[in-house]
């Protein structure tokens, strides 16, 4: 029964694609011009109507060609894809690795200690509503190098679902648990190690998940300012190059990726999950 | 008078009434004595602070006023020399059967070998009869079993004084019965001090020593020590012919129902109209063998008391 509605979902799926593929397919036609073209127009090869969004016979087209060989590089505004991605990747991964870093601990003295959390709150909820794109300039200025700029604002959006989530996991570990450590003599180094960090691993690698899903969200956006590489500087440079198809192309790697890393922090929380 | 392995002397909590009113006193002039290998049952109302007196004992709450004196020390926080069975059984659920007993046995014994802890560990799963399921997590065991694995660990760092606050209360009682019964096992191979929590007369019956008894709360105390002067071994089925056992249980039955809220009113008009704490201070449980004696008074029973 269940193998047969997965089944069935799956057929389900794969119809609405095609339904979906099939309009925009069909909407898609090739405007003929109504008026004779005026010389000006022949000069210029009459395209003046072609301007339009690509079908995704097209795009299918492209894909096929770009993930063929998503790796070759023939200058500054022709790489492969996969290198492009790449690049975006590193910077979300190098911004994520360092807000981990900071988030985690600070997390951990704010949910277990009262007093930091109430020092530290009014600085986190200030803190945390800011775009991190409002940030760039600043880096830019301080730190004077864009790639470096583009990590600092992944880093400084990751930070705080993850240190949020930290402190709500700490600061909820069943008192139950915590008594059994003192009623063994654990001392506080060993408590949060063999008591808390399990007991919150859960909620702490669902902040994880949180913020890689953002930080993928605002590379993106970071690459369209800063330029250069990456998955979002390719579709700004594609969309300046009025190449649509490549355009949509990137959207749905964009879409992909993200899935991609989210399903990959899936994997490991379920490492951490406990069914109590 | 007789030195006990653990004493506590004019234990009291309290906790501060709203703006500055007036303590609420949930128990004062806690004044009773454990034995080396005795088995201390303490039977009360709900809110008459058993808990919170196990909680002291335990190092995990701390007393207004008085103390708890553990082997000539005074108990302050918590310490492996006072394992504690919580009622929810307090398993770690990421952790499976076997290593939580072993998270236990490796903080009581840091410098073990892995094999000893290992082997250590397996044979208290051995004792309360769970062989076989050390792989399994805590939530894939049955209430019964998971209190099991609570009792193994507890028993596994053998602690100078165990702590059992209300251990059956969550289970069926087809399964109170078979681990009631392992308890029984245990404890007449280890002799180990036990003060436990119950609701349950017939249980405190079987397994103790001693039955406290407490008034009700607010102002609760320790009224009563009942003596339960039934042979060991005991068990289940035969327990109830012992000419003894009705003598026992009508008595603690009465107290309960009746007794417990009649003590609690004298003894509070008792302090309004004292006002002196020194006078209440020396307060001691009654002592009661009501399988021996049903009729013997309280004066009786003190002044043979201190002729020992």
């Amino acid at each position: 029964m269940l193998t047969s509605q997965r089944f069935r979902a799956t057929v389900l799926s794969l119809v609405l694609l095609f339904i979906f593929l099939g309009i925009w397919e069909g909407l898609n036609i090739v405007p003929t011009d109504v008026a004779p073209k005026s010389e000006y127009e022949l000069l210029m090869g009459g395209a003046s109507q072609e301007a339009r969004v690509p079908p995704p016979s097209s795009v299918i087209k492209l894909a096929y060609k770009e993930l063929s060989n998503p790796f070759y590089d023939v200058g500054p505004n022709d790489k492969g894809i996969g290198i492009q991605l790449g690049y975006s990747l590193y910077r979300v991964l190098t911004g994520f690795f360092f807000a981990a870093l900071v988030a985690l601990p600070i997390g951990f003295l704010v949910g277990m200690s009262p007093l930091m959390h109430k020092a530290l709150d009014p600085f986190i909820q200030v803190l945390r509503p800011i775009s991190p794109l409002a940030w760039m300039p600043l880096a830019l200025f301080i730190i004077q190098d864009s790639e470096a700029s583009a990590i600092f604002v992944i880093f400084i959006c990751s930070i705080w679902p993850m240190l949020i989530n930290t402190a709500f996991g700490v600061a909820n570990v069943r008192q139950d648990w915590v008594n059994v450590a003192r009623t063994h003599e654990l001392g506080s180094f060993k408590t949060a190690l063999q008591v808390i960090l399990p007991a919150a691993a859960p909620t702490i690698l669902t902040g994880m998940r949180i913020s890689i899903g953002i930080a993928w969200l605002v590379i993106v956006a970071a690459e369209m300012l800063v330029g250069g590489t990456g998955i979002g500087y390719y579709v700004w440079n594609e969309w300046n190059n009025l190449d649509l198809t490549s355009v949509i192309f990137s959207i749905l790697m964009i879409g992909i990726v993200g899935m991609l890393l989210d399903l990959a922090l899936g994997r490991v929380s379920r490492l951490v999950e406990y069914e109590e | 008078m007789m030195k006990y392995f653990l004493e506590v002397q004019g234990l009291a909590k309290r906790y501060p009434g709203p703006g500055g009113e007036q303590n609420l006193t949930v128990f004062e002039n806690a004044n009773f004595g454990i034995n080396k290998g005795e088995f201390v049952c303490i039977i009360g109302h709900s809110g008459c602070g058993k808990s919170t007196i196990l909680n002291i004992l335990a190092g995990l709450d701390e007393a207004s006023d008085g103390a708890v004196i553990m082997n000539g020390k005074e108990v302050v926080g918590p310490s492996l020399e006072r394992g504690v069975v919580f009622q929810n059984y307090s398993l770690l659920p990421w952790r499976s059967t076997l290593k939580n007993i072993t998270f236990a046995v490796r903080a009581r014994w840091p410098d073990w070998s892995k094999e000893q802890v290992l082997e250590h560990s397996m044979k208290f799963l051995d004792l309360v009869g769970l062989k076989g399921v050390e792989q399994r997590k805590p939530s894939q065991l049955s209430g019964g079993m998971r209190q099991r694995v609570s009792i193994a660990r507890a028993f596994a760092t053998q602690p100078q004084l165990l702590l059992m606050d209300e251990p059956f209360g969550a289970l069926d009682a087809l399964t109170r019965g078979l681990i009631q019964e392992e308890l029984l096992k245990i404890w007449e191979e280890t002799h180990q001090t036990v003060f436990m929590i119950t609701h349950d007369v017939d249980e405190a019956i079987l397994l103790s020593d001693r039955i406290l008894l407490m008034t009700n709360g607010p102002h609760a105390q320790v009224a009563e020590s009942v003596s339960v002067s039934i042979p060991r071994p005991r068990n289940r089925t035969d327990i109830i012919h012992h000419p003894g056992y009705y003598k026992i249980r009508n008595h603690l039955v009465d107290f309960l129902v009746n007794r417990s809220k009649e003590l609690t009113a004298s003894a509070a008009s008792d302090t309004t109209n004292t006002d002196n704490t020194e006078v209440s201070y020396d307060i001691h449980p009654v002592v009661v063998d009501p399988a021996n004696d049903g009729s013997e008074t309280a004066q009786q029973t003190q002044s043979k008391q201190a002729a020992k």
